[in-house]
């Protein structure tokens, strides 16, 4: 094993996990997690999943596995408050769920739980999710998850039932002692005919220093006929580390609507998977990372069409400015028999630097006959005659292209499902603009 | 107001203005004439401060201040205003909210107080009741999906709204049927004050049959080469710039000396 592997899979931390309060086949899901990570390790610089994102920057640093004060760590509530949203709540910190900074009290066909709190039975019905068998070193992270996750939300859904106040997922990221790594699984199922909004809030608290490395894993699993619209807003501290992965597997007729801001952290890798197993499923993603220093996010979305009739609508934007740099990877899959498909991804950035790199790639793979397929990338740079249009009525150089950038964005941002979002949404992107003013 | 004096300008390493000089005092209209590929088009650019046009040698004053030492949003507060020939389409930015930050930025600029969103509609409103504007023009994004005759309107409107003292009109012409150009002569006609100045850029006189000049100077070749009262325009109209060609470029001279 790498000293990187062994700083995240320490023994004492697996020992911590296999606590025998648990399941026997979790723990055995956890172990045989933790002894694939240690067979095939960490992604490698050949690890074409990982080329763009070098795990160097991490083994330089020495992890501590968990935050032993997590539970009584302060916190600044007003760093993840979201003005109108006010239904339940459930907030973890370093990866450890906080009673007094949550509200479960929730409607009637909502249930909620935690992980760590869980009992056996309550367990049962997230088997198949929580003792997933990831393959490939690419995959190291979740089997990193699944070996030490010993906390997390768990969210169930009612069949027909109809959630009316979006759920507010928290994870903070909070300055310790030590330089840690945190893990977090969420579990989601929405059963048939149910719905619900989600918004999964990623914030960072203390000044600065050793923010640490977060890696959570989200499940979602919905039902025939089920709508989950999901907002992810990621907005850690900037010298925050963060590896996650979302799945979501649709029976048919199922719908799932995905916006994502990506706008915190130092590293910042997103693996994001959608398997539309059901005839007539749809999911419309859309996203937009805002980078600027040396910020590095990676996004990889994988979308699968296995039934026919399904639908995705996949729509990113991506900014980098200075230093920074970012990735998209677009992959959309159509299995053989998957007649029907309708898949289009469109990713499109804007370099504002020439020390920027944005790296785009579609990837359609096709094994059905009658689908519909379209597919655009573009990395550009922002229009000179529109920059110079909007100067020329007045406007100042900084305030033409935070205009244009934040428009730029806005594609991405429209048709927030969940109300009251977009501000605090734009809010978070402008932070990530050049200010008026500030000396270039 | 203006004073442009032997001007020459180079885009992409070749020389496209060759020596311009200009006067424009205010409640003056000046209409500029001439073939493709004169320079027309250059003027208004130097003139509003875009990129890529190299002045080589020259000078241009404004209001007794050295243009071409301020940025192009220091103009447009200056009171500068170009019109252009292709208005940019401008996606996910809404009209109304990028002109009220356009006119603000210039209030600010100037030391004048900014409008309020009422104050702004207000006035909004007035002027598009004098140029028989749609409001939906205002909550569509810039120019996004405009016709080109909306477009060319939207300029109008754009200057009514922000009333400069020096407005370049650059081909507002081209493309617009006889009812649009109409209603744009008609923005600019209620415009002209003792204040303000008016430099309109044209290829064809019909548009002047309409906004009235005081002078019309003919560019050719990167000079002006002819400047006479409203007439030339028709003389121009009826003989072409060919005429013009003829009275002025060199080898036209000499060959109509050797004849």
């Amino acid at each position: 094993m790498t000293v990187l592997l062994e700083s995240l899979l320490g023994r004492e931390a697996l020992g911590a996990a296999l606590a025998p309060s648990q399941p026997a086949w979790l723990a055995e899901a956890r172990q045989a997690a933790a002894a694939a990570l240690a067979r095939e390790g960490l992604p490698r610089a050949g690890t074409e999943a990982w080329k763009y994102t070098s795990l160097r920057a991490l083994e330089q640093r020495g992890f501590a596995a968990g935050d032993p004060g997590a539970s009584s760590r302060a916190v600044d509530a007003a760093s993840f408050a979201l003005p109108g949203i006010d239904g339940p709540r459930l907030v973890f910190v370093n990866g450890t769920w906080r009673d007094d900074f949550s509200r479960v009290e929730c409607e009637r066909g909502l249930s909620l739980a935690t992980l760590a709190t869980a009992h056996e039975d309550q367990l049962e019905p997230w088997r198949a999710a929580l003792a997933r068998e990831y393959r490939g070193a690419e995959a190291a992270f979740a089997r990193l998850n699944t070996a030490l996750a010993v906390d997390g939300p768990l969210v169930r859904v009612a069949p027909g039932a109809r959630i009316a106040a979006p759920l507010h997922l928290v994870f903070v990221g909070a300055q310790a002692e030590r330089d840690i790594v945190w893990h977090a699984r969420t579990l989601v199922e929405l059963g048939d005919g149910a719905s619900l909004q989600v918004i999964e809030h990623h914030v960072g608290a203390g000044a600065s220093g050793a923010a640490g490395l977060g890696n959570l894993v989200l499940q979602c699993r919905l039902g025939r006929g089920a709508r989950l619209d999901l907002v992810q807003v990621q907005t850690a501290a900037a010298d925050a580390s963060l590896i996650r992965r979302s799945e979501h597997a649709l029976a048919d007729d199922a719908i799932l609507t995905t916006h994502a801001l990506e706008a915190g952290a130092q590293l910042n890798r997103h693996d994001f998977e959608v398997v539309l197993a059901g005839r007539g499923a749809r999911v419309v993603s859309r996203g937009v990372f805002a980078l600027r220093g040396r910020q590095h996010t990676d996004v990889h979305m994988d979308v699968r069409h296995d039934a026919r009739d399904t639908a995705s609508d996949v729509l990113w934007r991506g900014v980098a400015d200075q230093r920074a740099r970012g990735v998209f990877h677009g992959a959309i899959t159509v299995a053989a028999g998957a007649d029907g498909a309708d898949a289009n991804l469109s990713s499109k950035n804007l370099l504002l630097s020439p020390h920027a790199e944005i790296d785009t790639q579609p990837v359609l793979e096709i094994h059905a006959d009658e689908v519909r397929a379209a597919h655009g990338a573009t990395v550009g740079q922002l229009d000179e005659r529109a920059l110079f249009y909007l100067r020329s009525r007045g406007l100042s150089a900084d305030a033409a292209r935070n205009l244009l950038i934040t428009a730029f964005c806005g594609a991405a941002l429209a048709d927030l499902p969940v109300h009251g979002l977009r501000e605090p949404l734009d809010a978070a992107l402008a932070a990530r603009l050049p200010r008026i003013g500030e000396a270039a | 107001m203006l004073r442009i004096d032997d001007l020459h300008v180079r885009v992409a390493g070749k020389e496209i203005l060759k020596g311009l000089t200009l006067r424009v005092n205010a409640d003056e209209v000046h209409a500029i004439m001439g073939p493709n590929g004169a320079g027309k088009s250059t003027l208004g650019n130097v003139l509003a401060g875009r990129e890529g046009y190299e002045v080589v040698q020259g000078s241009i004053e404004y209001g007794g201040r050295d243009l071409l030492a301020l940025e192009p949003e220091e103009r447009a507060a200056e009171g500068v205003f170009l019109a252009f020939q292709y208005p940019v389409e401008i996606p996910g930015v809404n009209n109304t909210y990028f002109l009220r930050a356009a006119l603000n930025a210039q209030r600010r600029h100037r030391g004048e107080p900014e409008l309020d969103s009422m104050q702004f509609l207000k006035r909004v409103r007035e002027k598009l009741a004098v140029l028989h504007l749609k409001d939906e023009l205002l909550h569509r994004a810039v120019n996004e999906g405009f016709s080109g005759g909306e477009k060319k309107r939207n300029e109008i409107f754009q200057m009514a709204l922000l009333e400069p003292r020096l407005a370049i009109l650059d081909e507002t012409d081209s493309g617009l049927d006889i009812d649009a150009l109409k209603m744009v002569a008609d923005g600019v006609n209620a415009m002209r004050s003792p204040e303000r100045a008016f430099i309109v850029i044209t290829h064809y006189q019909r548009l002047l049959d309409y906004i009235v000049p005081d002078f019309v100077h003919v560019l050719a070749d990167g000079r002006i080469v002819e400047s006479g009262d409203a007439t030339l325009a028709h003389k121009l109209e009826e003989h072409g710039y060919a005429w013009i060609a003829e009275r002025h470029v060199p080898g036209g001279v000499a060959a109509g000396a050797a004849r």
